[in-house]
């Protein structure tokens, strides 16, 4: 470990198959509180599989994850309410299309949280007065930019006020010159001390931002440290033909 | 008389005319009385059979399935005389009102089922995601978050389609219901002058004309546009 | 219960005179399909002339046959022309009005079949030297057929139900011969011997459908 502060995620020998395809061949991820984890590595390597794991949209098909002491595989658990202590981002942000940036960001507060709908209503604004949205509420989502929904998505996470933040690729389908702003909600979400797993090809936020880099290949983990190490001095044959093939870039 | 004046005083006799409006008139009541009663009952319990079928309980779904194929298969006229000849033999007499508004909504549920599963089945999976991973139940997410997109992508098809059951009204006629068509028929047979058919078309007409026009403003109104 | 609606029986006896309605019911098929795709055919290239002289009459004429009950036409012809001396016989007035009716959705559906194919389609086929009508045969009309394929499906499906209709008028097609049996035996069993051949016959054309439907929606 390289933070040492107490675990808040344990994902231990995971393993995932889809039919013949075997996806996930027995990782374990552990992430302290606090802690920004980067997961990199080519496509197809698993680790948006990995990351839905953690909050159970895939089922693993063997091992086992804590997340803030929660066991989130066993059948007795509240699966809903567990879900709320984990925000999760996607690549396609997935807004509904239906509802305003406002009752995107509320809805889970009031039917998973239970809250009234002026208190949801309240602790929706602050969220996007916190990604710099609040003058978008009543918007929706074929009125926003790329970057604009991407923010109202972290907005719709963080108004749960969760213990860990997951990104599978958060900027991947953004315009080069809306990156930043996600970019920027993000550093002042890990500045808030918000424990994040990210996985991302955004290798500059990588090495300012991560406290550790993980490099998953096939279905493994293959490698991970601190961001200066895994860029500057990759110790396996495929991290580095990895790294320099995305350097050159 | 010339062969025009002949035309119209068969067509389009006043004296005959005048005698039956009334009856169409009536017709025209029993017609609307019909057309909603099966607009309801259908789309209601298609809409129900879709949200359970959402469920995903692999026997009750292969049987729903196979249900919904016979009522897509089978001519409506034939489930109506089914219905109101073939009950009878187990001494269940439904009259021809209520065999017809039973079979035309068995037949609406059917379509307007397969409408709203395609709708729901169409929602991205992403959408089903990002509220699950929100801690959203379920059927929380079935009900908040896809069916209100399902049923913006359903309108068009459900509208047409429903126009066209709708418009099945007019089988009541063969199992002695009242309606225009049946009215119009017994009149054309009294007055032995097809007059009365005349003014059963122009009722058509009036009740069908707009909800084709309107029908036509909501397919371009909600065509697939995200 | 089984004697009542499944008589065996009665099925047998029944079966030859079902068989011939289920010959009427495919000839009436095959005669009202091909004539409804030529007529919507034609609506749909007539539906893109510039001329609103064309398009308006072109538009109350499809509405008009859409907004009209399929059987009030039949009963109209069969039983309103004789009182102008227009004889048409039972399969003629059935084939006439199923076509207009027919024919009316048929144009609706190629049509907008032909409004999905960009116009880039047919620019680029303009720029090789194509003329329009070919442009349109080799072009357009085969991406616009596809891309509304469950549609025409779809209505090919209700042509093939409506012929039921028949029986109003006396031809002897699949449900009239049915109801002719049911009223000779005072039993229902040759009605549910009638659906389970219209069920056997459409049922491939359902199951089709409903994936056609289904994807449809999905890509759409």
């Amino acid at each position: 470990m390289i933070v040492e502060a107490p675990l808040i995620v344990e994902a231990r020998g995971i393993h995932k198959h889809f039919g013949a395809l075997h996806v996930l061949k027995g990782v374990d991820l552990l992430v302290a509180e606090r802690e920004l984890v980067f997961v990199i590595g080519p496509s197809g390597s698993g680790k948006s599989t990995l990351l839905r794991c953690l909050n159970r949209l895939e089922e693993p098909s063997a091992g086992s994850v804590m997340v803030d002491g929660i066991d989130m595989l066993d059948r007795r658990t509240d699966i809903n309410r567990a879900r709320q202590r984990i925000g999760m981002v996607f690549q396609s942000f997935n807004l509904y299309p239906h509802m305003t940036a406002l009752g995107n960001v509320t809805l889970a507060l009031r039917k998973v949280a239970q809250k009234p709908r002026d208190e949801a209503e309240a602790l929706g604004l602050a969220a996007l007065d916190r990604v710099g949205l609040r003058d978008r509420a009543g918007h929706t989502p074929g009125q926003l930019s790329g970057g604009q929904a991407q923010r109202v998505a972290i907005a719709r996470a963080i108004a749960l006020e969760p213990r860990v933040m997951l990104f599978d690729e958060p900027t991947s389908s953004l315009d080069p010159e809306l990156v930043g702003s996600v970019l920027a909600v993000m550093r002042e979400l890990r500045e808030s001390g918000m424990t994040m797993v990210v996985v991302s090809h955004e290798m500059g936020f990588a090495r300012a931002a991560a406290d550790r880099v993980v490099f998953m290949d096939d279905g493994l983990i293959v490698e991970q440290g601190p961001p200066a190490a895994i860029f500057a001095a990759p110790q396996q044959a495929r991290t580095q033909a990895f790294i320099s093939q995305i350097q050159r870039h | 008389m010339t062969g025009w004046e002949r035309f119209l005083d068969t067509f389009f006799n006043a004296r005959v005319m005048a005698k039956y409006w009334p009856d169409i008139l009536y017709g025209m009541v029993v017609t609307v009385e019909l057309a909603v009663l099966v607009v309801i009952s259908g789309i209601a319990a298609g809409l129900a059979l879709a949200l359970l079928r959402a469920l995903g309980i692999r026997v009750f779904n292969w049987l729903l399935i196979f249900v919904v194929d016979v009522l897509r298969a089978l001519p409506p006229l034939v489930i109506i005389v089914l219905i109101y000849f073939g009950l009878p033999s187990v001494d269940i007499v439904p009259s021809g009102f209520v065999s017809t508004w039973l079979a035309l909504a068995l037949v609406l549920m059917a379509f307007s089922e397969e409408i709203f599963w395609a709708g729901i089945t169409a929602v991205p999976r992403g959408q089903w995601e990002a509220a699950r991973s929100t801690g959203l139940s379920f059927i929380q997410t079935l009900l908040g978050v896809v069916m209100p997109q399902a049923l913006r992508l359903t309108i068009p098809p459900l509208t047409s389609r429903t126009i066209a059951i709708t418009k099945g009204t007019a089988l009541g006629s063969v199992v002695a219901v009242s309606e225009i068509l049946g009215q119009a028929s017994s009149a054309v047979s009294n007055s032995y002058n097809p007059s009365p058919l005349m003014l059963g078309a122009a009722a058509y007409l009036v009740l069908f004309i707009p909800v084709v026009v309107a029908g036509r403003w909501v397919e371009t109104r909600f065509a697939w546009k995200r | 219960m089984l004697d009542t609606f499944f008589n065996i029986a009665i099925m047998r006896a029944a079966w030859p005179i079902l068989l011939a309605g289920l010959g009427n019911t495919l000839l009436l098929s095959a005669t009202v399909v091909p004539l409804g795709l030529l007529g919507g055919l034609v609506l749909a290239l007539l539906a893109r002339s510039r001329s609103r002289w064309v398009r308006w009459p072109l538009m109350a004429w499809v509405d008009f046959f859409r907004a009209f009950p399929p059987l009030v036409l039949l009963i109209f012809l069969y039983a309103g022309l004789p009182f102008a001396g227009i004889e048409l016989g039972g399969f003629g007035c059935v084939a006439i009005a199923f076509f207009l009716n027919t024919g009316a959705y048929y144009g609706e559906i190629l049509r907008a079949g032909i409004d999905s194919v960009p116009t880039g389609q047919s620019e680029a086929a303009r720029s090789t030297g194509l003329t329009r009508g070919q442009t349109m045969a080799f072009v357009v009309l085969p991406q616009a057929v596809r891309n509304v394929l469950p549609d025409l499906m779809s209505n090919t499906l209700e042509v093939v139900k409506l012929t039921a209709l028949g029986s109003v008028v006396a031809m002897p097609e699949l449900l009239f011969q049915a109801r002719q049996a049911q009223s000779l035996t005072y039993n229902p069993t040759p009605i549910v011997a009638a659906a389970i051949i219209y069920f056997a016959l459409l049922w491939p054309l359902v199951r089709l459908l409903s994936r056609l439907e289904n994807r449809a929606l999905r890509t759409g």
